[in-house]
């Protein structure tokens, strides 16, 4: 294991979000905040509790998985287009480092970014809303989970990306909707009996459901299902990864 | 010795079918400087992509130090420095920062010392704070020199790496290659200069249209390649070269307005003077002399008719 490598692409990649650290964390923090009073104040307050939550805090795990999952995947997606965009992707082609160890550093990166952006709208939330987190561990889990495989899959569209549109495109036209689909915003058991069944076929609604009983013990789907699905997607990713590099598929010709 | 770069019958056929490495065999001793000379296209920068790990060859086999370049990839990698033709740099960092990943990348712990001394050597030192994008580019060149060096390579490939550089850096260049060969690197070059590989290689291999055509000791090649022709524009046409300047084998142009001479410069003597006394002699009046060094792309051309026949 080449850890000097390791350590050099994570360092390396951490400087760039820290030399734009204002901006990575202003951006979900006035985000989030704008839900809040939109969804929170201003809605929220006409609408009644969802499964024994006030809806105000009830939305927090939603917003923070919405802001985690777009950040992992633009952070991670970047983080590997950009050497092939400016052409010093080379530099890891033919340098002493097998596929892992450069998934290793850059989603290692990436999926740090998305855990400390994750962090600071739990921060934020705290200031509009009582949040009392029942499973703590279980959440952190949960949260690094999904920093790490969002990370992977942003990855993937990295490397698949050939310009920046299509970088745009995954996140914006598949996650997006999939996560206001997901039950950020609702319950699933509040759509009519057709939608509950559709929504069934949605991976993010059991990432939601399983980060959402962390905080407050109710949830949509098992417990046990959510953890499988995450633990699947992460599995999905790190196979695709793997083809990736054996193939050389975009980076190598 | 055993070579420490050896390449055998190596071929890369890219998706579209075409083939930029058609069988090429090489081998590189410890410590030479080896110019890879050859025109845009011929599979310069695919035999040293190839080396290094960026192409994938889709037949024979390569090593590097005695570690095969698929299976034992970490070590030969190791071995190996590579400063590449494009420009290719992150704009925001900066060029310490460059550098120190460059070196965790290929395994090695953090050397400040190392760092500092590879800096200083090429100019870089001052500029060690800037950020990549405000750099001219010359220095992002020698960013990429260090970046390459910076590992303590033992094989150093240089894709054309003074192609639109300054004078200065040029001298700078050769100053470090003429350094790292005294502490036994070994140096693949690949250039369309001429001058370049007259300076500084001890080798010199000919590659073109995926093949290699030659590789010959440098001095015997210059000879080979010094020919250069000296053209005279006569004030008034004559139509036949006069039989007195038969022995120079001159060559009259088409509307007889000039005569071609070639002679060798790397001769006893280039005859020019005769020559030129035996016109004034004739009574051939000159209007404009003018001499011309064969160009590599010609020479190029000779030595691949030469090869389909």
């Amino acid at each position: 294991m080449n850890l000097h490598a390791i350590w050099a692409i994570y360092v390396y990649e951490m400087k760039r979000f820290f030399r734009t650290v204002m901006e990575s964390l202003l951006s979900p923090v006035i985000s989030t905040s704008l839900y809040f009073v939109v969804f929170g104040a201003a809605i929220g307050s006409r609408i009644e509790q969802v499964e024994g939550v006030a809806y105000g805090a009830f939305i927090v795990p939603g917003l923070i998985m919405l802001s985690v999952m777009t950040q992992a995947i633009s952070n991670a997606s970047f983080g590997i287009y950009f050497p092939k965009f400016i052409g010093t992707i080379f530099e890891l082609l033919s340098a002493p480092v097998n596929f892992l160890e450069i998934v290793i550093g850059y989603v290692g990166a990436a999926a740090t970014k998305a855990l400390m952006i994750g962090v600071v709208i739990l921060i934020t939330a705290q200031m509009f809303v009582d949040l009392d987190i029942q499973h703590p561990v279980a959440m952190i889990a949960f949260l690094v989970m999904i920093c790490l495989s969002f990370s992977l899959f942003g990855f993937i569209i990295g490397i698949w990306a050939e310009n920046f549109q299509q970088l745009q495109l995954i996140p914006l036209l598949v996650i997006t909707p999939l996560v206001f689909l997901g039950g950020s915003f609702y319950s699933i058991s509040m759509l009519p009996p057709a939608w509950q069944t559709v929504t069934l076929f949605n991976p993010v609604v059991y990432l939601i459901s399983g980060f959402r009983w962390s905080f407050f013990g109710t949830a949509d789907v098992a417990i046990g299902v959510s953890l499988a699905a995450i633990g699947v997607f992460f599995a999905l990713c790190l196979a695709a990864v793997w083809l990736i590099f054996r193939t050389g598929y975009r980076i190598k010709s | 010795m055993a070579p420490i770069v050896k390449v055998d019958d190596l071929r890369k056929v890219y998706k579209g079918g075409f083939e930029a490495l058609r069988g090429v065999s090489l081998s590189i001793e410890e410590g030479e400087i080896l110019a890879l000379l050859g025109p845009n296209g011929a599979g310069k920068t695919t035999l040293i992509s190839a080396l290094c790990g960026i192409t994938t060859p889709t037949g024979g086999s390569a090593s590097v130090g005695g570690h095969d370049i698929v299976t034992g990839y970490r070590a030969a990698r190791e071995m190996i420095g590579l400063v590449p033709q494009e420009l290719a740099l992150e704009p925001f960092e900066k060029v310490v920062n460059t550098v120190r990943f460059s070196r965790g990348l290929f395994g090695k712990p953090h050397d400040g010392a190392l760092i500092e001394r590879i800096l200083r050597q090429l100019s870089l030192w001052d500029k060690r704070n800037s950020r990549i994008r405000e750099l001219s580019g010359g220095m992002k060149r020698r960013v990429l020199i260090a970046k390459a060096l910076c590992h303590e390579p033992r094989v150093l490939f240089l894709d054309e790496p003074t192609a639109g550089v300054d004078v200065e850096l040029r001298r700078d260049m050769w100053q470090v290659v003429e350094g790292l060969k005294a502490e036994g690197v070994t140096i693949i070059l690949t250039t369309h200069y001429i001058e370049e590989a007259e300076a500084i290689a001890d080798r010199i291999a000919v590659i073109n249209k995926g093949e290699i055509l030659l590789v010959e000791n440098k001095a015997d090649l210059i000879r080979r390649m010094g020919r250069k022709t000296l053209r005279i524009d006569l004030s008034a046409p004559v139509d036949r070269v006069p039989d007195a300047l038969q022995d120079y084998h001159l060559e009259l142009t088409g509307d007889g307005q000039a005569l071609k001479y070639h002679y060798d410069t790397q001769g006893d003597g280039t005859g020019i003077t005769r020559l030129l006394q035996a016109l004034a002699k004739e009574g051939l009046s000159l209007r404009d002399i003018e001499t011309r060094q064969s160009s590599l792309e010609e020479i190029f051309v000779g030595l691949v008719q030469e090869d389909a026949q």
